[in-house]
């Protein structure tokens, strides 16, 4: 079939504002989108720029707003959309080309949640014990790719690119109930401020939006319940 | 547009498994890690099934056995001095991730759980052991996070999408790289004392691969146009099952966990071709036997697929210890596991070759083993070579942290012993060149366009026609002719992209010419052995040949830009070369 390809541009060596294109590609149901950017890209029109590299929903590099939703252009297939495809850059983070942003800002607010376990006890000569029970307990949000669909679909980081966003917080969430971990003060001390957990509205755009199935909303939920908790 | 000149004391090329371990042993010294990526974008990420250790923790274990099935699996070219170090270092290796904080899947009693995988056997291939430790199946997606999560917490620097052109080379020591900055086009020279390159595979010289767009080959390129050999390039492993068509890789733990292959007319054909271990033999073997019977007719409905079934595992087993593939079978072939068998095709997933190095992961660049002074290699893009002529599954993800982590503590040593080498003047020039060349083909000149995707196209697909599972004389001979070919062609490639920023137009244009380099030296290294080992099978020489072929070879560029091959010998320490059956 015929799918037309309607893609947000912006070269800012060719042009100060952003503009649209408009590519017919010959699709199947079963293409990927990332499957019809490659084919305009490589036989239309080269200068049309995104980023990739897994093609299957892992590495987390082509979260881009398809059809008005965030998605990975590797994991939404044609039948899923339609005839008439947009595809824009995510929004909230500048854009450096096309549909390529830049996500320093975002991967600094991941950072700041201390993402890593915090242990300073010496370990022991094997593993740690950990049952399954306690394991399954974060299992949910081991799963992020930090691909930036949650955060960038997510109307209170719109509103205030301050907030540190439901990626930072998911992967808190991962070193929070995780029972190796004695982090959790000072983890939750960068929950607890300003632009911290608090500025989530429980809208669920994130939910929506993660190509992974994270119920994002119940983690910040558990988060907000651990700060609740603590200051009792 | 002037080159941008840094100093550190050590360059790490590539974020996945290999370069972080590497960068978190070399923790307080003066180190760059490039990545052409964004961090945690690299393939280690997509590794599924496990990592293979001897923990023992589900039954009798020990690292000989480990040790024996890698040196078997490996068609007995594997380095014996160098797989017992993978085998032996395997063990702390685990332990160490999960004091880092890797969530390994648990057994009942809190212990990291295992399961079976393809070639891996207690008591020298009686029957399998579960030795594979495994986070569900997102084992490399824990490494690679786990691993970039301690890089934060030690400060490591990145330099992200940065794309290495050039290994700079002076007086016979590595003396840094050069590299371009995706973000604004711009030419980077990094003057180090040591360099690694942990840059992966180069997967995408076949059109069905598991491979990431990114594996295009660049670190074994570069190394390979600085004079340094690639070794065994002829050994490229196709893993049993990809999703038909696409490629995408389902696990060999879905096997493990008890999946069944399935041919057109029913049958567990691979009880026929090895009845101990059947749908657990090597990958190079279920490869091969997936490609005869489909030659036989005996394809699912007459095409070019068989069926991997999960269906009597039950809902539970596949959803909770398969839960990743699931959702790829589901996403993309719009079927699901739980019901209906998967359609599977053998894809291009690994490289057993690679730069060669010693167990330090230090290059090393001849027949003796000379070593390039501050040059190292560590992971796919490196050959030390533990994974002979076939790779076992799991042995990836030792291999990436067990020498990665080997080549950090060297780099360590080196470069308190060395000063910095002094940097050849104008290093950015040839580099420059290069792009300025690209940068202009075709403009105006009125030839003939050759496009980049073009060349890919016909490259990819002749490579899986030609110099895939199954190889001979005639087919690798026409392969080799239209490298050639393509190789000249690529010499007037021309590019829609003028601009500086982000241009990935450019990049695939480079990246094509590093696909171009590693294919050339896997079809000469497959034409001239004239034996079948491991991966390497040649319907016209189809028996192992120990008295000429136990052997590794070292494929050089001549200046002219031909291949000359040379070939080294193999460590051989515990396990004396037998038949391969299993």
């Amino acid at each position: 079939m015929q799918v037309k390809l309607r893609i947000r541009r912006f070269d800012r060596e060719r042009a100060p504002e952003p503009y649209w294109s408009e590519y017919e590609v010959e699709a199947e149901a079963t293409d990927r989108v990332l499957d019809l950017m490659h084919s305009v890209k490589w036989y239309q029109d080269g200068t049309l720029t995104f980023r990739r590299s897994c093609a299957h929903g892992v590495c987390g590099s082509d979260a881009m707003l398809i059809n008005g939703r965030n998605r990975l252009a590797c994991k939404v297939l044609v039948k899923e959309l339609g005839k008439r495809i947009s595809i824009e850059p995510l929004r909230g983070f500048p854009v450096v080309k096309d549909l390529v942003v830049d996500q320093q800002a975002f991967f600094r607010k991941f950072e700041s949640v201390q993402p890593y376990l915090v242990a300073p006890e010496p370990p022991p000569a094997r593993e740690r014990q950990q049952s399954p029970e306690a394991r399954e307990r974060f299992d949910d949000t081991t799963k992020c790719i930090l691909c930036g669909a949650c955060t960038t679909a997510c109307p209170s980081f719109w509103s205030n690119p301050d907030y540190l966003g439901p990626a930072a917080i998911v992967n808190a969430h991962r070193f929070l109930f995780d029972d190796r971990d004695t982090g959790q003060e000072a983890r939750l001390q960068v929950l607890n401020e300003r632009d911290g957990v608090w500025r989530c509205r429980t809208i669920f755009n994130c939910v929506e939006a993660c190509p992974r199935g994270i119920d994002i909303t119940r983690a910040i939920g558990e988060v907000k319940k651990a700060l609740l908790l603590r200051r009792t | 547009m002037a080159a941008t000149y840094h100093q550190f004391e050590v360059v790490v090329v590539g974020a996945g498994g290999a370069g972080l371990m590497a960068a978190l042993n070399l923790r307080g010294r003066d180190v760059a890690v490039l990545s052409k990526l964004y961090p945690v974008r690299s393939h280690t990420g997509a590794a599924q099934g496990g990592i293979g250790a001897a923990l023992g923790n589900m039954e009798e274990d020990h690292w000989e056995w480990h040790m024996f099935d890698t040196v078997k699996g490996g068609d007995y070219l594997t380095d014996q001095d160098a797989a017992e170090i993978l085998v032996r270092e395997s063990i702390e290796t685990v332990l160490e991730l999960e004091h880092w904080g890797l969530p390994f899947s648990r057994t009942p009693d809190g212990k990291i759980a295992q399961r079976p995988f393809g070639g891996h056997t207690r008591e020298f291939g009686k029957a399998p052991v579960r030795r594979s430790c495994y986070a569900a199946d997102r084992t490399g997606h824990m490494i690679l996070q786990t691993l970039y999560q301690q890089c934060i917490r030690h400060q490591v620097k990145f330099f992200n999408e940065f794309l290495v052109l050039e290994l700079l080379v002076d007086s016979g020591r590595v003396a840094g790289v050069v590299a371009l900055s995706i973000a604004d086009g711009s030419l980077h020279v990094f003057h180090a004392k040591a360099v690694l390159f942990a840059t992966g595979g180069c997967g995408r010289i076949y059109q069905i691969t598991s491979n990431a767009h990114a594996l295009t080959g660049d670190g074994m390129a570069v190394a390979w146009r600085a004079g340094v050999p690639l070794e065994d390039m002829e050994f490229f492993q196709f893993h049993p099952t990809g999703i038909y068509r696409l490629g995408i890789l389902i696990t060999e733990a879905a096997r493990g966990e008890g999946g069944k292959l399935i041919n057109g007319r029913g049958e567990r054909f691979m009880e026929k071709y090895a009845p101990t271990l059947g749908d657990l033999a090597p990958r190079d073997i279920i490869s091969r036997c997936i490609y005869l019977e489909l030659r036989q007719g005996h394809g699912i409905n007459g095409k070019w697929y068989v069926h991997l079934d999960l269906t009597h595992l039950g809902r539970d087993v596949i959803e909770s210890k398969l839960p990743d593939i699931t959702d790829f079978v589901r996403t993309y072939l719009g079927l699901d596991p739980v019901k209906e068998p998967i359609p599977v095709q053998p894809t291009a997933h690994y490289a057993m070759g690679g730069i060669p190095t010693d167990i330090w992961g230090r290059v090393v660049v001849d027949e003796k083993n000379r070593v390039l002074p501050g040059f190292y290699a560590a992971g796919e893009c490196a050959c030390v070579s533990v994974h002979g002529a076939n790779r076992l599954g799991t042995n990836s993800l030792v291999d990436i942290l067990v020498f990665g982590r080997r080549a950090g503590r060297d780099i360590v040593r080196y470069v308190s012993e060395n000063d910095f080498p002094s940097l050849p003047p104008r290093s950015e020039e040839n580099a420059e060149q290069w792009l300025a060349r690209l940068r202009a083909a075709g403009n105006g000149s009125g030839g003939r366009r050759t496009s980049v995707a073009e060349l890919r196209d016909t490259l990819q697909r002749e490579m899986m026609d030609k110099a895939s599972v199954f190889r001979d004389q005639k087919l690798l001979a026409e392969m080799d002719e239209i490298l050639r070919e393509l190789q000249q062609r690529y010499q007037e490639v021309t590019i829609q992209d003028r601009g500086r920023v982000f241009n990935t137009d450019l990049v695939e244009a480079l990246e094509l010419g590093f696909l171009l380099d590693c294919a050339q030296t896997v079809v000469a290294g497959a034409l001239a052995r004239q034996e079948s080992r491991g991966a390497h099978s040649r319907e016209d020489f189809p028996k192992r040949d120990d008295q000429n072929w136990l052997k590794h070879s070292l494929a050089y560029r001549t200046p002219g830009g031909q291949i000359e091959l040379k070939y080294k010998s193999v460590s051989i320490t515990r396990f004396q070369p037998q038949e391969r059956k299993y």
